[in-house]
């Protein structure tokens, strides 16, 4: 199985073949793809409803996991990000770590660049080590992942509810073919309630 | 009369008026079935958060910045959970672009905010947000109402609950900086 995940013409992780990896047999697990290539990522993993992939707020993808993961309680929630997205909020860390949500993992595509916009470099180039950050902030099981062995331990980990769980995956930086999610935020956000609460999540 | 509150304000209202409305917008939080209480602390809102922090059946989640509870509260929704976000007027300045998240997906969004720079204020760096904050609200498609009188409160914010709930959008309670008192640092 972790044969499958391959890399990219730098010899890390394919982004691509992670999330897929993450997303296998996703279960009832609901999942936010933080704005750009993460959305696009989550999208190629396959669209769905119990997927909400974001057009918009920056800085915010953790916290959206936080606030789902509270309500509810019983089913894994994801936060698929990019370093750029996830240091632009990057307060939300400590916030995670106080709330201990058992149900909550943030994974980081770390491309140590700002894809979306033109492969600028964020500070995780330069060595900001977005794990330790999140271990100093509390969150004990805070993982660099950077072979495909511990991407498929950390599938496992992402259903075992034994959270909060922070990973920063190094993958190969570069851009890939954009895989479009539906841009209408009400019907993104309308599909996932449904999909979570049934038909009355319309009328609550 | 003057009279020091816990924020060491002074303030001039008669003690029945003046502490009656956070214990209102606790009850009235119950009532909307409010489970998840998103803040960064403010004097005036220090009461009402001794109420949520009593209550085992809500959540109350300090934040780093205020725009963190705004990306809260849409998640709160995703999973079928009601929030509220209190705040003081400057932190109304550190949500605005995470506003777009709740107009985009229609998210209801309501917001309790007490005011600074405005009424009898003591610190020049809260006067301009404080002046900015209806406009930048309004800006970011924010329905915003105030309440300048301690009895206004209560049903104000009970308009803005339930504006942000059944029309599914951000909405904004502005508590006057003379229902609270100015702070006065002593002078
Ligand atoms: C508040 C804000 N600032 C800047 C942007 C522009 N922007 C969009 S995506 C992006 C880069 C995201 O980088 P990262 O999260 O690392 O994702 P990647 O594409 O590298 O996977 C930026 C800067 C924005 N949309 N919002
Ligand atoms: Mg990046």
């Amino acid at each position: 199985m972790a044969a499958e995940i391959g890399t990219g013409p730098s010899g890390k992780l394919h982004r691509r073949a992670v999330v897929r990896a993450l997303l296998r047999d996703r279960g009832r697990l609901l999942v936010i793809g933080g704005l750009g290539a993460p959305a696009w990522d989550i999208t190629d993993a396959g669209d769905a409803p119990e997927n909400l992939p974001l057009w918009g707020g920056m800085g915010g993808a953790a916290m959206m996991g936080l606030g789902l993961a509270l309500a509810q309680p019983s089913r894994p929630v994801l936060v698929v990000t990019g370093d750029g997205e996830m240091l632009m909020g990057v307060g939300a860390l400590a916030t995670i770590a106080v709330q201990r949500p058992a149900n909550l993992s943030v994974v980081v595509l770390d491309n140590e660049h700002y894809g979306e916009t033109g492969m600028q470099e964020t500070h995780t180039r330069h060595g900001v080590d977005l794990a330790g950050m999140a271990r100093a902030a509390g969150i004990p099981d805070s993982r660099l992942v950077t072979r495909a062995e511990e991407v498929q331990a950390l599938r496992e980990a992402l259903h075992a509810g034994a959270g909060p769980l922070f990973a920063q995956v190094k993958v190969d930086e570069q851009s890939l073919p954009l895989v479009l999610p539906p841009r209408e935020g009400a019907i993104l956000q309308a599909r996932f309630r449904e999909a979570v609460l049934g038909p009355k999540a319309h009328l609550q | 009369m003057l009279r020091p509150d816990e924020g060491g304000r002074m303030s001039s209202e008669q003690p029945g008026d003046a502490t009656a409305w956070p214990d209102q917008i606790y009850d009235l939080l119950k009532e909307h079935g409010i489970r998840q209480v998103a803040l960064v602390p403010d004097a005036g809102h220090a009461r009402l958060i001794r109420r949520c922090l009593a209550d085992n059946a809500m959540r109350v989640v300090p934040l780093t910045t205020e725009e963190e509870g705004i990306a809260m509260l849409f998640g709160a929704w995703l999973g079928g959970e009601k929030g509220v976000l209190l705040m003081q007027s400057s932190g109304v300045g550190n949500c605005i672009n995470m506003l777009s998240v709740a107009i985009a997906h229609r998210t209801p969004c309501p917001m309790i905010v007490t005011m600074r720079g405005e009424f009898g204020e003591f610190n020049p760096f809260q006067v301009p947000m404080g002046q900015a904050t209806p406009a930048v609200l309004e800006a970011m498609g924010t329905l915003v109402r105030r309440a300048d009188r301690p009895e206004d409160v209560a049903p104000t914010v009970d308009a803005t609950l339930r504006l942000a709930f059944n029309t599914y959008r951000p909405t904004a309670t502005l508590i006057g900086q003379r229902v609270i008192g100015a702070k006065t640092f002593g002078k």
